[in-house]
């Protein structure tokens, strides 16, 4: 960075929350996906106005900037792919007020997502998105991102629950869309446009979100199956039956093995799939509810079905859910988590089409996720300095895509497109439908200033490349 | 991998590499042990996570950043609680790629010792102190001598106190009423079992609990064979290790560690028995520590295997024959290694529990570290102030009487915590062995 720049920059931030050592510049080029790329500074913002001159500053300039929360992200979000300036938001976590008349939590973008959580639950409301990762995310990234978690299913993912923003814009002025109130169809929906766009159209320095009642009770299940299909025909069974699930998540055989292998929680390691189901609301309604779920289990072949009896009970079977990672990456140090989502009725083809792919390339590819609302998290666990098998990564991954996007689904169910998918953006939208995303890029960022490199792919990039 | 030669020679970045490039690799920078890490949350930045010294560690393994210049600074930060070890969803061995890291920085720093961070004070006491029993426990008489003649108090009447630089004047005012040295028990005795003996256990003094608090320590002694043990004071043994493999002298270490193996060997106990967290701590990893010795190995495999911390053994053989009731809330502050190496997280609190009349009331956040790690609270001050300001107030919530560690160093912090509140608080704050005998009515 040209030291004239930096002159400028300490016009707007005191020295001490620009940081320019080489442990620090290093300690901001990756987060939780894949690749390493250097910033020239990192900057510390505290509020709306420093993030506005920042922005304005990197305009006149053509520095790249690159905001970041706690870098928790599976695609590549944060990464300042070109260089440039990173912005630290977590600084920026003072506000979190709950509006109990209205519903509403007002927060800062710092502030981390289990908070939120906490802070609604104390007063009997609920903020259902739940990423694993909500102790660690902020809401920022979040929102970013329109992050979702096992409850996407019933309550849908991030953007349900936002209504109002303060955004800095990419030219670096300060604006604020949607406001307090549910209804709201005053012009275009910039919030929705907002949220989701990988911090490639604004940087959220506020944000208003829908909060609901929260559910008096939860019941949960566990059901193994011998067969994979009659474990994707309970799944449809139960969600055309009349009962939404909370959740209802599935493992199949190569995450049953791995977990009781390495923390054994007396799951069958022959079961071909197992499904978590878990049903809340009015204490009666989910006593019946899921009994029936276990009689539609049962009917489909399940092998057996444990109800959880009591909140222990109910930790035991999310154990198994929540051991998968940690279990999974004792194959290899390198995991390439992949979010592809089918409409709900094409599980069972897709998860066809991801044995056939672990066959062909010889990979350590195994399959968890959200099954009730179609979005699979098919991992493969590798080597990254293995260079063979790494090709042999790369074509696996964009035949996944392939397979999800030929079966009516996505690329992204809730990680975003970041860098890993940017390549396969045409493959799901089709040159024009891109095209619009470009130009609505191009009208907002005129500079492309604002988290370049991110969601459209390079020139004739068709493939993710991930070897060095 | 290798490195170009002139980067290999003058940064030791290919031993970082063989020592912990590996364990870096396991981490796949999820974040999820953010929250976990007390330096994250007081000062904010990545380079003072521990996913974000893992990386730091790895570049400087791969020659991209200075092990001297770049990762020396953040590693010094770290409290070493490990508390990330047990927030960590893939089981990345933090403890080991910091010592790791230790090392590699302390062979570099004694190779350019301009480039040295003010480790005098340091040098002096780890190497000239803590491997020789007989001179801690000199400085334990002095300290006795000083309290005793009352100097302790002329010193902060006169001002003189201010002399001292800023943290020295502040542990100086928390340092325990010594008991008389000729109390101290004395190397190579066994002490019998009341009643019944139930089984042979070899205690470990320690360097600093023998020194400055070997009235905890006579104190265990007598729980120990309260319950029904026979205890051994092996004569030989020596400082654990602990805060020489914590400074990078890995070599010190794994002498003390073998001199302690051969000590305890000859006593045939069934279990060696330690009142310190961090102690207790190295001597459950004496295996790590020593692997790949060969014979020292497999006898470091048998040593980790027997050791306990007192309070495990006092559940496993009590319970204990309490004589008072016990007024007031207490509530306890974890030993980071004794909780998050060791895995010793309910008995302390069971034993607080069954004190007749006492009421327990869990801290929020007691298994975040207190910020004394080891000599943390020496090398930084400041930093260390900060993280046991904000613990006190959760202790505040607790309104609790007494708050209770199982550690020297937490318990010295807790002291000062005690000291530093305003205004200066009644809480006792005692290690849970004085407790117990205070509700078993020994003196």
């Amino acid at each position: 960075m040209q030291p004239h720049v930096l002159d400028e920059i300490r016009k707007i931030i005191p020295e001490e929350r620009i940081l320019l050592d080489l442990s620090d510049r290093y300690s901001y080029s990756y987060d939780a996906s894949f690749g390493q790329y250097l910033p020239d500074v990192v900057i510390e913002p505290n509020d709306a106005q420093e993030i506005s001159r920042l922005v304005k500053l990197a305009n006149q300039y053509r520095i790249p900037v690159y905001p970041r929360g706690a870098a928790t992200s599976l695609s590549g979000g944060p990464l300042p792919v070109e260089g440039g300036m990173v912005l630290d938001m977590s600084r920026l976590n003072k506000k979190l007020f709950i509006d109990r008349e209205n519903l509403l939590a007002i927060v800062s973008p710092g502030v981390k997502t289990a908070e939120i959580h906490k802070k609604a639950e104390e007063v009997g409301l609920f903020y259902p998105p739940d990423p694993s990762s909500s102790h660690v995310s902020t809401i920022g990234g979040n929102l970013m991102e329109n992050s979702s978690g096992p409850k996407g299913l019933k309550y849908g993912t991030t953007k349900e629950y936002v209504i109002g923003l303060e955004v800095v814009t990419p030219t670096g002025d300060i604006i604020r869309t949607g406001g307090k109130t549910v209804k709201n169809v005053t012009g275009y929906d910039l919030t929705r446009l907002i949220v989701g766009s990988e911090g490639t159209l604004g940087i959220i320095t506020e944000a208003i979100l829908r909060l609901i009642p929260k559910p008096q009770a939860r019941k949960t299940l566990l059901a193994t199956f011998n067969r994979l299909e009659d474990s994707g025909h309970a799944i449809t069974r139960i969600l055309s039956s009349g009962i939404l699930p909370a959740a209802m998540e599935l493992m199949d055989n190569a995450c049953i093995r791995s977990v009781e292998n390495y923390s054994p929680c007396g799951l069958p390691i022959d079961a071909e799939a197992l499904i978590i189901v878990e049903v809340d609301g009015h204490p009666k309604a989910v006593e019946e509810e899921i009994a029936k779920c276990a009689d539609l289990c049962r009917e489909q072949g399940a092998v057996s079905v444990r109800v959880a009896r009591n909140e222990a009970e109910r930790q035991e079977i999310w154990k198994a859910r929540k051991m998968v990672s940690p279990a999974i990456t004792q194959m290899g140090p390198t995991k390439i988590s992949e979010d592809a989502t089918v409409p709900r009725s094409q599980i069972p083809a897709m998860m066809k089409r991801l044995k056939e792919i672990r066959d062909k390339y010889q990979l350590n590819l195994v399959v968890f996720g959200h099954a009730g609302d179609g979005n699979l998290h098919p991992n493969i666990i590798t080597d990254k300095r293995n260079i063979q098998e790494m090709k042999r990564v790369e074509d696996a991954v964009s035949e996944i895509f392939e397979a999800a996007v030929s079966l009516g689904g996505t690329l992204s169910g809730e990680h975003g497109i970041g860098t890993m998918k940017a390549p396969y953006m045409e493959m799901e939208l089709g040159e024009i439908g891109l095209l619009m995303m470009k130009k609505i890029k191009q009208a907002w960022d005129p500079n492309n200033i604002l988290n370049p490199g991110k969601i459209f792919p390079k020139p004739g990039q068709t493939k993710v490349v991930l070897t060095e | 991998m290798s490195l170009p030669a002139a980067t290999r020679e003058t940064t030791g970045a290919q031993k970082l590499f063989d020592l912990a490039h590996d364990a870096t690799n396991q981490c796949v920078q999820c974040g999820y042990c953010l929250p976990a890490c007390p330096t994250y949350e007081s000062m904010g930045r990545e380079a003072a996570s521990p996913r974000g010294r893992i990386n730091l560690v790895k570049m400087a393994a791969e020659g991209k950043i200075d092990v001297l210049q770049d990762l020396a600074k953040p590693i010094d930060l770290c409290l070493g609680c490990r508390a990330c070890e047990v927030a960590c969803p893939v089981g990345v061995p933090y403890g080991h790629i910091l010592e790791a890291a230790k090392e590699v920085i302390a062979d570099a720093e004694s190779v350019q010792p301009s480039a040295g961070r003010g480790s005098k004070l340091k040098q002096m006491v780890l190497s000239h102190l803590f491997p020789y029993p007989r001179r801690l426990r000199a400085l334990g008489n002095l300290v006795w001598v000083y309290q005793k003649l009352g100097l302790d108090k002329l010193v902060r009447k006169t001002g003189l106190i201010r002399l001292l630089p800023q943290p020295m004047a502040a542990f100086e005012k928390v340092l325990p009423r010594l008991e008389s040295p000729a109390k101290r028990t004395r190397r190579g005795t066994v002490i019998p079992a009341k009643g019944v003996k139930k089984a042979s256990v070899a205690f470990f003094a320690g360097c600093v609990m023998d020194a400055m608090m070997h009235r905890t320590n006579r104190l265990s002694i007598e729980l120990l064979s309260l319950v029904g043990c026979e205890v051994i004071i092996p004569a030989g043994q020596n400082c654990c290790g602990a805060l020489h493999a914590h400074q990078g002298l890995a070599d010190e270490a794994r002498e003390l560690a073998k001199a302690n193996i051969e000590a305890f060997e000859q006593t045939g106990a069934d279990f060696y028995v330690n009142n310190a967290g961090g102690c207790g701590a190295i001597l459950r990893e004496y295996d790590h520590l020593l692997a790949g010795e060969g014979e020292w190995a497999e006898r470091a495999d048998r040593f980790a295997a027997k050791s306990r911390d007192i309070t495990e053994i006092l559940v496993q053989y009590g319970p204990l024959p309490f004589q008072q009731e016990w007024e007031g809330v207490i509530t306890y502050q974890d030993s980071c290694h004794l909780r998050n190496v060791q895995g010793v997280v309910t008995p302390p609190r069971q034993l607080l529990q069954s004190i007749p009349g006492a009421t327990f009331v869990e801290l929020e956040g007691s298994d975040s570290c207190c910020a004394s790690g080891g000599i943390y609270n020496l090398l930084h001050f400041e930093h260390s102030m900060k993280i046991l300001d904000a613990k006190m107030e959760k202790v505040k919530d607790t309104n609790a009487a007494t708050i209770v560690t199982t550690n020297p160093g937490c318990l010295l912090q807790m002291k000062l915590g005690v000291e530093r509140q305003e205004p200066a608080g009644e809480m006792r704050a005692l290690h849970i062995v004085e407790v117990l005998a205070e509700a078993c009515g020994i003196e």
